[in-house]
C-alpha cells in the first residue's frame, strides 16, 4: 500500500453482516426490526434509508454494540462485525449520533477526542499524535485545551467525528449527523466526513433522510423496510429512480422531488377585509435573555394579520431571542414593543393620549432600558402586579405582552418551542391538547370539540392516550404545533419548526401553516430552512449579531 | 455556559495536583476543629496568611472569590456574641439576649475559626480543574475510573440543565399556565427536568460506551496526574500549620477541646 509519509495506515474496513437479524425494545410489542438479511463489504460508503420507524437507527446501534443486553429487549438471527458480534468489537466501530450536546464527554477539545483511545489502551504518547491527526482530518484548526461547550452545533459534531476516528475504527457509523445543525453547520460536518471517507479504507454507513447531503460522497443506497427487511438497495442513481417516488412518500428527501408536490401553501394574497392590520410593532428594539447584555438591536418590525415573517441570519444572531420577546415571554432590553389594539383588544387610544391601564406603567422598561438596580426591581414588581390584576376579566391588557398574565397570551400570541419536549406539560397526548383550553375556562362540549378538530388535523388522534416523551420526533412537532394552534392565537411565533423534520411533517406543517396564513393568523418564524421562506414567507428580516456589547 | 468549563491559571497554585489540595484542606481543618479557641485559629490564620500571598492568587481574586467567608465569619460571630451559652462576668442582658465573657470568647473562636478553615478551603477549591481532579481521584487515588469520569461526564450536563429550566419555566408561561399554582408549576417542572435530564444522560452514556468506555480493557489516561514532591509540600504545610496552631494552643493553655 502506498503511504508516503511515517504515518500507519488506516485498518482496513470489517464487513457489516445481519442474517436473518431482528432486535424487539424491552416492553414493546413490536420488532423494531425483522428479518433482515444484509451484507455491507469492508470500505463501502453507504446511504442508509427508510420510513421514520424503518429500524434505521436500531441497526446502526446493533452494529456499534451499543443496543444493550437481554434487559434492553431480545433478539433474533445473526449480526457481527468483521466476523465478531458486535459487542466483542468495541473500538472496531466508531458512532457519531445525532444530538451535539450529547456526546460530548469531556470540557476540552482534546480530551475529548482523545477519550475513545484511552478506553481503548493507546499508550499516551500514541493518543496525542492520534488526536492531532483526527483535528487535521475533520479541518479542525483550535487549541486542544479549547472548551467544548463554546463550540458551535457543526464543532461539537466534528469534535465526535474526530474523536471516532482517533480509535482508528473498521467502521464508522453516523446517526443523523446533521440533523440538529443549521444549513452550515451541515456543509461542514458533510465536508469533514467527505474528507475522511476519501482519506480512509474504513466501512461507512451514515442514516439520514436528507439525500441530497450525502448522495456524492456514498456508493451505495439501502433502505429498510418497516417491520423488517430491505425495500431496495444498489447505487445511488438507480435507487433513487427507481425508489425515488416511494422514498419521498414515505418521508425521504429525495432532490427532484417537492413535498408539497407542487400546490402552493397558501392562497396568494389574502383577500380577508382586515388583512394588514398591525398586530405587533417594534422601533429601535433591543433584545436580550441576560439584562444588559443585548444580543440583536435597531429592531424594527410590524407584525401583521395573514402575513408571515421569517427570522434568519446566523447561529447567534439572537434571533430565538426576538421571537420569544415577541412573544411576550422575554422583557425588551430597550426600544419599543407595542401590542395594537387589534390583538390587545383595548380599545383604541385617544390620539396623542399618553397609553394607560394595567400594562403602561409595567412597561416602562420597554421605554427606559436602564438594566439593574432599583428600576429593574421596580419594574418587575409592577410586572408581576400587572399580570395579576389583568387576569380580572374587563382589564385593559396595555400595550406590553411581557406584562399580559400568561393566560391572555393564549388566544393572542402562540409559542412553539424550537425543542417541543420543553413545552410539555401533561402525562398524554389528549392533556397536552387540552391544557390551553382549561386555562381559558371552556366548556367540556368546546374542549372535546376543539381537541378532536385538531387532532384529526394534524394526525394525532390515534394517539391521545400517549406519553408525549414517547412520541416520534415528527409526531412530537407536530402535537407541539396543536397544543398551540388549539387555542387560536392571533400570531403564532415558532421557533425553527422544520428543524430536522422529514418532508412528509414538513410538508404537513407548511401546509397547516399556510391554512393559518389564509384564515388570518399572522405568523412569525425563526428558520434556517430556505424552502419553507419560499413556501410562506412574506418578509425576512435578517438579524445580524451586536459584536462585544455592552 | 457549563459547570465544567476548565478552570485555567497563571498562578503557582494552579499546578499542584487537586487531589494535595484536597488533603491539606482536610488535615489543616482535622486540626482545627479539635478545639474551639481563638489562639489556634488566629495562629493559622496568621500562617496561612504567608501562603495566600505565595498562592499567586491576585488580590482582587482573591477577595471576590473569598467574599463570602468574610460575610459569614462576622455573622456566626455577632450571632454567637448575642445568643451564645452565657459564662462568666455578664456585660449585656436583653430578654434572650446575653453577652458575657464567655460568649464574646467563643464568638472570636468561631469567627476566626471560620476564616482559618474557609479561606485556604475555597482557595484550594476554586483553583481546581475538575478534570484534573478526576483524573487526580482516578490515578493518584485509584478510585474506580467508571466511576469517577462518569460522575465528570454528569457534571458537564449540569449546564444544559440550567438552560432547559429556563426553557420549561418560558414554556409553561406561553402555554397558559405561568401565574397561578406556583408549587404546582415548580413540581410539573421539576418533573420535566428530570426527564430531560435522564434522556440526555442516557444518549450520552450511550455515546461513551460507543467510544469504548466501560469495557474490559485497562484504560490508559492521555492526562498523566503525577503526586510530587511540590503535591506533598502542600500537604505537609497543611499538617504543620495545623499542629503549630494546635501546639501553640495546647501551649498557652488556651486550649478547648470540642469532645470532652
Amino acid at each position: 500500500m502506498a503511504v508516503p509519509d511515517a504515518r500507519p495506515a488506516p485498518p482496513v474496513g470489517a464487513t457489516l453482516r445481519a442474517e436473518g437479524w431482528g432486535w424487539r425494545h424491552a416492553g414493546r410489542p413490536g420488532w423494531a426490526v425483522r428479518g433482515l438479511d444484509l451484507v455491507i463489504e469492508p470500505g463501502e460508503r453507504v446511504l442508509l434509508l427508510g420510513a421514520s420507524g424503518a429500524g434505521k437507527s436500531t441497526l446502526v446501534h446493533a452494529f456499534a454494540g451499543v443496543l444493550g443486553g437481554a434487559d434492553e429487549g431480545e433478539h433474533e438471527g445473526m449480526l457481527t462485525v468483521g466476523g465478531r458480534a458486535p459487542a466483542e468489537s468495541r473500538g472496531r466501530t466508531g458512532l457519531v449520533l445525532q444530538d451535539p450536546d450529547s456526546q460530548v464527554a469531556l470540557a476540552r477539545i482534546g480530551d475529548d477526542i482523545a477519550f475513545g483511545c484511552e478506553n481503548l489502551g493507546v499508550p499516551r504518547d500514541e493518543i496525542w499524535r492520534r488526536v492531532d491527526q483526527a483535528m487535521d482530518a475533520v479541518g479542525l484548526d483550535l487549541p486542544l485545551d479549547r472548551p467544548t461547550s463554546a463550540l458551535s452545533g457543526g464543532q461539537k459534531q466534528r469534535v465526535a467525528l474526530a474523536g471516532v476516528l482517533a480509535m482508528r475504527p473498521e467502521v464508522v457509523l453516523l446517526d443523523e449527523p446533521t440533523a440538529n445543525l443549521d444549513p452550515a453547520g451541515v456543509s461542514e460536518v458533510r465536508d469533514a466526513v467527505a474528507a475522511v471517507v476519501s482519506a480512509s479504507n474504513a466501512t461507512f454507513v451514515v442514516i439520514e433522510h436528507r439525500v441530497d447531503v450525502w448522495l456524492d460522497v456514498v456508493d451505495r443506497v439501502i433502505v429498510l423496510e418497516p417491520g423488517g427487511g430491505v425495500l431496495a438497495d444498489g447505487d445511488p442513481a438507480t435507487v433513487l429512480r427507481e425508489r425515488g417516488a416511494e422514498l419521498a412518500r414515505g418521508g425521504v428527501w429525495v432532490p427532484g422531488f417537492d413535498p408539497l408536490e407542487g400546490r402552493p401553501a397558501r392562497r396568494g394574497a389574502s383577500s380577508a377585509p382586515d388583512a394588514r392590520t398591525a398586530l405587533l410593532a417594534t422601533a429601535e428594539l433591543a433584545v436580550g435573555r441576560t439584562p444588559g447584555v443585548a444580543a440583536a438591536r435597531g429592531l424594527d418590525l410590524e407584525v401583521t394579520r395573514a402575513s408571515a415573517l421569517a427570522l434568519t441570519g446566523p447561529n447567534g444572531a439572537g434571533k430565538s431571542t426576538l421571537a420569544l420577546t415577541l412573544a411576550g415571554l422575554l422583557e425588551p432590553e430597550s426600544g419599543v414593543l407595542r401590542a395594537l389594539p387589534a390583538l390587545s383588544g383595548d380599545p383604541v387610544a385617544p390620539a396623542g393620549g399618553a397609553a394607560s391601564g394595567a400594562g403602561a406603567s409595567a412597561g416602562t422598561g420597554a421605554a427606559g432600558g436602564d438594566a439593574g438596580g432599583r428600576g429593574a426591581r421596580a419594574r418587575r414588581r409592577a410586572v408581576r402586579r400587572a399580570r395579576r390584576r389583568g387576569g380580572v376579566h374587563g382589564r385593559r391588557l396595555g400595550e406590553h405582552p411581557f406584562a399580559w398574565p400568561s393566560r391572555e397570551l393564549l388566544t393572542r400570541i402562540g409559542t412553539v418551542f424550537q425543542d417541543p419536549e420543553h413545552q410539555f406539560v401533561a402525562g398524554t397526548v389528549r392533556g397536552e391538547l387540552e391544557i390551553a383550553l382549561k386555562a381559558l375556562r371552556l366548556d367540556a362540549d368546546e374542549i372535546a370539540e376543539r381537541v378532536a378538530d385538531v387532532a384529526g388535523r394534524l394526525r394525532l388522534d390515534g394517539l391521545l392516550t400517549a406519553n408525549p416523551y414517547t412520541l416520534s420526533g415528527g409526531e412530537k412537532r407536530r402535537l407541539s404545533v396543536a397544543s398551540v394552534l388549539v387555542a387560536r392565537p392571533a400570531v403564532l411565533v415558532l421557533d425553527e419548526p422544520t428543524f430536522g423534520q422529514d418532508s412528509r411533517t414538513w410538508a404537513e406543517l407548511v401546509r397547516l401553516l399556510g391554512e393559518q396564513l389564509d384564515r388570518g393568523t399572522a405568523v412569525v418564524a425563526v428558520t434556517h430552512d430556505r424552502a419553507f421562506i419560499d413556501a410562506l414567507a412574506d418578509h425576512e428580516l435578517v438579524v445580524t449579531p451586536v459584536g462585544g456589547d455592552s | 455556559m457549563s459547570v465544567l468549563t476548565p478552570v485555567r491559571g497563571t498562578g503557582r497554585i494552579y499546578a499542584v495536583n487537586p487531589v494535595a489540595k484536597l488533603a491539606a484542606s482536610l488535615v489543616l481543618s482535622l486540626f482545627l476543629l479539635v478545639t474551639i479557641d481563638w489562639v489556634s485559629a488566629l495562629v493559622a490564620l496568621v500562617l496561612e496568611s504567608v501562603l495566600f500571598v505565595g498562592a499567586g492568587l491576585g488580590v482582587r481574586a482573591f477577595f471576590r472569590r473569598t467574599a463570602a467567608i468574610w460575610i459569614a465569619a462576622p455573622l456566626a460571630g455577632v450571632t454567637t456574641v448575642l445568643y451564645g451559652l452565657p459564662s462568666g462576668a455578664a456585660y449585656f442582658e436583653f430578654g434572650l439576649i446575653h453577652v458575657t465573657e464567655g460568649s464574646v470568647q467563643l464568638a472570636l473562636a468561631s469567627a476566626l475559626r471560620i476564616l482559618a478553615i474557609g479561606l485556604p478551603a475555597v482557595v484550594l477549591f476554586a483553583t481546581i480543574d475538575p478534570t484534573d481532579l478526576a483524573d487526580g481521584l482516578a490515578q493518584v487515588v485509584k478510585l474506580p475510573s467508571r466511576f469517577v469520569l462518569g460522575a465528570l461526564a454528569a457534571l458537564r450536563l449540569v449546564g444544559l440543565f440550567l438552560d432547559d429550566w429556563r426553557q420549561l419555566e418560558l414554556a409553561r408561561r406561553a402555554r397558559g399556565i405561568g401565574d397561578t399554582g406556583r408549587l404546582r408549576r415548580f413540581l410539573n417542572q421539576a418533573f420535566a427536568l428530570l426527564v430531560l435530564s435522564l434522556r440526555r444522560g442516557s444518549k450520552l452514556a450511550t455515546a461513551m460506551e460507543a467510544r469504548g468506555f466501560g469495557g474490559s480493557t485497562v484504560r490508559t489516561w492521555a492526562r498523566p496526574s503525577r503526586f510530587a514532591a511540590r503535591d506533598w509540600m502542600l500537604v505537609l504545610i497543611g499538617v504543620a500549620i495545623g499542629a503549630v496552631a494546635l501546639g501553640t494552643s495546647i501551649a498557652t493553655g488556651s486550649v478547648n477541646f470540642v469532645l470532652g
